[in-house]
């Protein structure tokens, strides 16, 4: 296991002006953890969820507006709440 | 029928990992999960390269089914246990594939590969992958009564129940895709008219693993579907409505709900059908 990266996996490829990008990683002291990341809307609403990357990233095409970005991993639950716009890259580093 | 025939928990899956007449199936979104890790004996069913017909867009005929099944050592009489990732999405959408070709005992395992990894249970290496005595597997015709298609759907328009289980904002139109996905698509967005919006996640708690009976049932008269009706699930490309369909079809027991696979990248392509904007 590598350690961990900051940011979200490759974008290669990826339309990225057209793209309302949320990513980051979650780690633990430090170190990546493997677990799940979920995306939920303004209401509260499940929209995607995606395992972590052996690093501990994660990414999200999402739409401009509010999201709760929720770190599912083995003993803990941790939300932040971002808001994410069309053409950037929204950086959400979660440490549980 | 009841819940406990169509649905395991780990630990019935534990304690079966050597009954050479129960078949573990891993069915992954993420088709190269499997090559990571899996559970003990499991085999792998690649949803798009051995569910899908290489040239058109359907499923593999019966006589493929049945070539596929033979290959992995399935025989008819088997116990399948179907887990993936994404909330049991893919996992979901292969049982109703058994289902449509008749296989008589198969199963999900209640919160998928989730679940399992969040109660740290025990994965094997990729590569050690288990050996199994092809079989004669004989297929049944498809059962259509389970599987919508799209003129099936537009009929169902304001007469039917439309269960679009998509997220809020791709209902809406906002999004097109699951946002685990890029959004770049040519289909126009928005749902079909009349239909009801129900996330599939709403049939499933945080861990992937489904709701009570009670609490399904509640939900959908909340909602204010009607199951004495016809009832159609869709999607996007017809996986997390297999879930839905599960759901109603196989936890509740209703006879009347089919799943439309073609769901909204086939609807949401059609030339001169109505579509419609916005939130419930």
């Amino acid at each position: 296991m590598c350690g961990a990266k900051a940011g979200g996996p490759d974008l290669a490829g990826v339309d990225v002006a057209n793209e309302t990008i949320i990513q980051g990683s979650v780690t633990r002291d430090g170190e990546p953890v493997n677990g799940y990341v979920r995306l939920l809307d303004a209401g509260g609403e499940f929209t995607a969820e995606v395992p972590t990357s052996s690093t501990g990233q994660f990414r999200f095409f999402a739409a401009p507006g509010k999201w709760t970005v929720r770190a599912l991993v083995p003993g803990a639950t941790v939300d932040r709440v971002v808001v994410a716009s069309q053409g950037a890259q929204t950086e959400v580093p979660i440490a549980v | 029928m009841s819940r406990s025939d169509v649905l395991v928990d780990a630990d019935w899956v534990q304690a079966h990992l050597d009954d050479p007449k129960v078949v573990v199936v891993e069915v992954d979104e993420d088709t190269a999960a499997y090559d990571k890790n899996h559970i003990r004996n499991a085999v792998r069913i690649d949803w798009k390269k051995d569910l899908q017909d290489p040239v058109r867009r359907d499923f593999v005929d019966q006589a493929g089914f049945e070539a596929l099944l033979s290959a992995k050592g399935i025989a008819n009489d088997d116990t399948v246990v179907l887990y993936g990732g994404n909330n049991n999405w893919f996992a979901s959408y292969a049982f109703w594939y058994f289902k449509l070709y008749g296989h008589g005992d198969v199963r999900l395992l209640d919160g998928g590969r989730k679940k399992w990894e969040l109660d740290s249970r025990d994965l094997v290496d990729g590569a050690e992958v288990p050996a199994r005595a092809a079989t004669t597997y004989k297929a049944q015709a498809q059962n259509t009564s389970l599987r919508a298609f799209r003129d099936d759907v537009l009929a169902a328009i304001g007469s039917k129940n439309l269960v679009d289980v998509r997220s809020p904002d791709e209902f809406s139109g906002r999004l097109l895709a699951p946002a685990h996905l890029p959004q770049e698509q040519s289909q126009r967005p928005g749902h079909v008219p009349s239909a009801r919006n129900i996330p599939w996640s709403k049939n499933a708690n945080d861990d992937g693993t489904f709701k009570s009976n009670e609490e399904l049932t509640a939900l959908y008269q909340a909602e204010g579907v009607d199951l004495a009706k016809d009832t159609i699930a869709y999607c996007r490309i017809g996986e997390r409505s297999a879930l839905t369909w599960f759901v109603l079809h196989q936890l509740l027991g209703q006879e009347n709900v089919k799943n439309y696979d073609g769901s909204w990248t086939e609807y949401g392509s059609l030339v001169g059908v109505p579509i419609e904007l916005g939130s419930n």
